[in-house]
This record gives structure tokens, sequence and C-alpha cells, in this order.
């Protein structure tokens, strides 16, 4: 059996989730390998969006540490503002999203903003970025993070980015949100996903060599299991060949 | 560089800076204002990689007006929680916007309204914490931002204020729009004649322009199209030296407070390893008019 890392599995989860035709809005970090190892399988068609300004199709040719490095320029479809590419977002032309986040809730509303009272927070995070924009905007996302107690939370204390909010079916289209929110919570010991029309958060699959009951433990509230749980599909050969053609000295997905 | 920031970024000033997003962050000209002890500015921009940390770690700042503030490659600014968390070196005020948001702020002060509608932050604290926006109706209202002065690194410029950049923009064209004057800081001043062969790159009206400075290597470690690559172990190296206070300090005097200017910063580094070698130059476009 080949191994693989926990970034290496959740990219090619991650990865799994952009349809051929898509238009994906890329977010930094495991996304953007993300999008790479789709393009080079499954979705030959799908065409990057990146909020520094650019539209792509072949992933970019070298390393990028930021979505605004020159080799992800070089070749680009679209060079332009940033404006324009909300402008697509804003327009429901944005198949699927991706955002980072430090803290989820049962209901996959992401904060990373403040942990504890804003006006003197216990940690003060780098902000939304375009993940609020992401949330609000995109058809769908999905969100990656690594699977602690301390993460995934019963009710995060900052909503920077909405995902189905009270939990409430229907919340977000009264609340004028466009797009059906988050799909899924990828992170390093499993797959959560959503009910239709929003809701609750419940352990869809399981990582190669993860127990349940490990994934409840490392889970702030009550977690539903699937009744058809799964053992999430390894990283195959073929895509973990792209992510290290990629992230060659696994500056993403080996640190 | 000096004498632009001294003229034209006055303490208490309002200043954007890396509008461009990740790439061509104007680091000479930031670090020039902490060299020249700047005070209580007003930093606003959209992501800022660790160029506002810096300024926030230099007590430079009383107010942060950003969708984000950290380390783009490396994750959070130290000096910003500090900052925010204990008030070191002092306390900081934020006004939180989204990237969206923050475009949509300046693109207001650039039409000259008081605010512009949009569905973006619907749902999101970030209308609590930030007193330039509210709800009404199902749309969200963002608050004109009017920097006194955008800072940007260019590729080229001529000196009378014409600046060619390119790659990904960002929120470059509404923060010079929007604000009462443009520093241009850039790796070519050219003549004339080149700027003006193709206006279709000229992105500010050269009328917003008060200064242009020849800062070759300004935006280092950021990356410039055509001239630099990012400097990925830069920016890790800062991420590991600011976690505490005694670190950043040593940084900020090796980095910044030590150097008369951006030359001697440079003799700092190997410039060459991250310098662009193969160069892919557009095919230019036919002006003709008869």
């Amino acid at each position: 059996m080949t191994s693989y890392t926990a970034q290496e599995l959740m990219v090619a989860v991650a990865s799994r989730e952009i349809s051929d035709g898509d238009l994906v809005f890329v977010g930094m970090r495991l996304p953007i390998l993300a999008y790479a190892v789709a393009r080079n399988a499954h979705a030959p068609t799908a065409r990057g969006l990146f909020e520094v300004g650019l539209m792509r199709d072949q992933p970019a040719a070298g390393f990028l540490g930021t979505m605004g490095d020159p080799p992800n320029v070089a070749g680009a479809l679209w060079a332009t503002r940033m404006s324009n590419a909300m402008a697509l977002m804003a327009q429901g032309r944005v198949d699927l999203g991706f955002i980072g986040g430090a803290e989820v809730d049962r209901f996959g509303n992401l904060n990373t903003s403040y942990v504890g009272d804003p006006r003197r927070p216990k940690v003060k995070l780098p902000g939304s970025g375009g993940g609020a924009d992401i949330a609000v905007l995109s058809r769908r996302w999905v969100t990656l993070m690594t699977h602690e107690r301390r993460r995934l939370v019963e009710r995060v204390s900052f909503v920077t980015s909405p995902g189905h909010g009270d939990g409430t079916p229907g919340w977000r289209g009264r609340n004028g949100l466009l797009g059906d929110g988050p799909v899924a919570i990828i992170t390093t010991l499993g797959v959560l996903r959503f009910p239709p029309g929003g809701g609750e958060a419940h352990l869809a699959s399981v990582h190669p060599g993860h127990a349940v009951d490990e994934v409840r433990r490392e889970t702030g509230w009550e977690l539903k299991v699937a009744e058809d749980l799964k053992e999430t599909s390894a990283p195959t050969g073929a895509e973990l060949a792209a992510i290290r053609r990629f992230d060659p000295e696994g500056f993403w997905t080996r640190n | 560089m000096a004498q632009a920031i001294e003229r034209f970024v006055p303490d208490g000033a309002s200043v954007a800076l890396g509008v461009a997003l990740e790439p061509m962050i104007p680091f000479a000209a930031g670090h020039e204002m902490i060299r020249q002890g700047r005070r209580d500015l007003e930093l606003v921009g959209p992501i800022s990689d660790t160029l506002f940390d810096q300024l926030i770690g230099a007590g430079c700042a009383r107010r942060v007006t950003a969708a984000w503030v950290g380390n783009v490659s490396e994750g959070l600014g130290h000096c910003y929680r500090r900052a925010c968390e204990q008030g070191v070196p002092r306390s900081l005020e934020v006004h939180d916007h989204s990237n969206f948001s923050i475009s949509l702020a300046l693109w207001a002060a650039a039409w000259n309204v008081p605010s512009l509608p949009t569905r973006t932050l619907l749902g999101s604290d970030i209308l609590r914490t930030n007193p330039g926006l509210s709800a009404t109706d199902g749309l969200v209202h963002v608050q004109a931002v009017r920097p006194d002065v955008t800072i940007v690194h260019v590729q080229r410029a001529d000196e009378l204020g014409r600046a060619h950049a390119w790659g990904p923009l960002g929120i470059t064209e509404e923060a010079g729009l929007a604000a009462e004057r443009v520093i241009v800081t850039c790796e070519e001043v050219v003549a004339p004649e080149v700027t003006l062969s193709d206006p279709n790159r000229i992105i500010f009206p050269e009328t917003k322009v008060v200064a242009v400075v020849h800062e070759p290597g300004g935006a280092h470690p950021s990356p410039v199209q055509g001239h630099f690559q990012r400097d990925h172990a830069f920016y890790r190296e800062y991420a590991a030296q600011s976690r505490s206070v005694e670190g950043f300090g040593a940084w900020l005097r090796k980095w910044v407070l030590d150097v008369p200017d951006r030359a001697a910063y440079l003799r700092q580094i190997d410039l060459d390893s991250v310098r662009i070698k193969h160069h892919l130059p557009s095919t230019p476009a036919d002006y003709g008019y008869d």
C-alpha cells in the first residue's frame, strides 16, 4: 500500500468535489492543489477563478506559495481586477468554492476572525479574506480543516463566513444568501456532509486508519453518523502523482 | 522614497497598501514609514501579506480597515495578534471587511457616493463589528472608504506618473481612484513614449499621482510579474522570528531600522535567487488611427 499524508488525502477528497465543467473559486493552500489534481483527472474542462483577479484552465506550471505568484499568471485565461472575479460569483456563476477555517460549527458556520470577545479577543485570527464572499455567493462550498475538538465546535463565537446559520431549514434563503452553502467539511479524520436544504453536519465517511469513536471524541458536539457510513477512498496513485508534481517539496502536504 | 513618504504620508493618514493582494506589495515604502516613525496611521487594504503586520508591530498603526491580516503562506500575523489581544505595542481598532466589501468601499469613494449595496456579508458577524457596514431589506450597505494616499509598486512608470502594471490587479484601480493622492514605486522608470504607447495599461489617471519613486526590488519579498518570484523562505523566516516581541524587534532592526534605504536592504539578500530569468513578453497592441 502506498503511504500518504493526511493533507494528501484531504487534497484528493477535495478534488473529487470538483465536477467537470465547474467554475471553481480556488482558495489558498490545499484547494490550489485540489484544483490541479481534478483538472488532470476527472475534470479536464473545469476552470479556476482566483480572487486576486485571475481565471485559468490548466494549473500553473510552477509551485505556488500564493495565488498571485507569477506561474499562476502566465497562461491565464483572464488577468483582471478582483471585483470582476467577484461579479461572476455574485451572478451565481461560481459552481464551487473552497474556504479555509479555524473553527467550524455543526451548521457549517466558519470563524476566521475572533476567538472570544471581539473587543478583547483571546485569539485574533487573520479575518475573512474572500471567505465570507464565497460563503454567501458561491453555489456550493467546501471547507478543509484539521479535525480537533477546539476547531469543530458546537457554535462558533463569531460567524465570519455563514454556513447554514441557526440550522433551521431554509435559513440561507430567508436571509437573502445566495447558493446552497456548505456541502462538506473535509478534515484530517473524515468527511462531514450536510442534508440538502441545510441543517446539521453528519459524518459521511471516515478516513482509512481512523475510527468513528476517535472522530466523535475530536468533535465538539454530539456528532451524528450516517447510516451508510463509508470509509473514505484512499488517494489513487494518479492523484498522489499529481499532488506531488504540484507540491514537489511537500510545502503544503508534508509539513 | 524618503522624500515622498515625508511629504505625502503624515502622521494620522489613511494609507492603502498591498492593493494588488499578494503580488507587488510596496514593502520599501512601508519600511520607510517605519523608519520615519509614522504614528496613528489607518491601514487600508484587502489581504496584507505581512506588511500590515510589520507596520502594526512597529507601532505605526491606530486602525486597520482590511479583510485579512497575516502571512499568506505561513498563517497568522503575530504582531497583529499581539496588538489585538494584548495591546502590544499599542491597541488597534479593527474595521473588518471581506475582500469584496473593501473593494466596494473603495469603489463607493471612487464614485463619490456614501455607500454601495451588495449581497455579500449577509449573515456574517462582520456586520456587527464594523460600523461602516449595515444591512437593510436584504442588502448590505458598504460605506465609502477614502484613503488619503494609496501606494503601489508596479513594473514601470514614467516621470509624469503614468504607471503600467500587469498581472492580476486586485483592488488597485479602485484604491487609486478613491484616494486623495497616489504614490507609485516602480522597477523601471521609462520614457513617456513607452507608457503612452499602451494607454490601456495605465492603471491610474496621472492627475492622481503625486510621486514616482524608482525603487527596483521595492516589493521584495512579494512577487513582481516579469521581474521577481515570491521569496517564500523570507516569509517563513519572518513568521518564525515575529512569533516573539524580541524576535520581531531583531527582525525589524536587521531589515528596516538599521538599513538607511532599500538599496542597503537588498545588499543583505540574494536577489538573483528570486529573479525571473525566462521572459514572456506579450504581443504589442496596434493603436493605429489613420
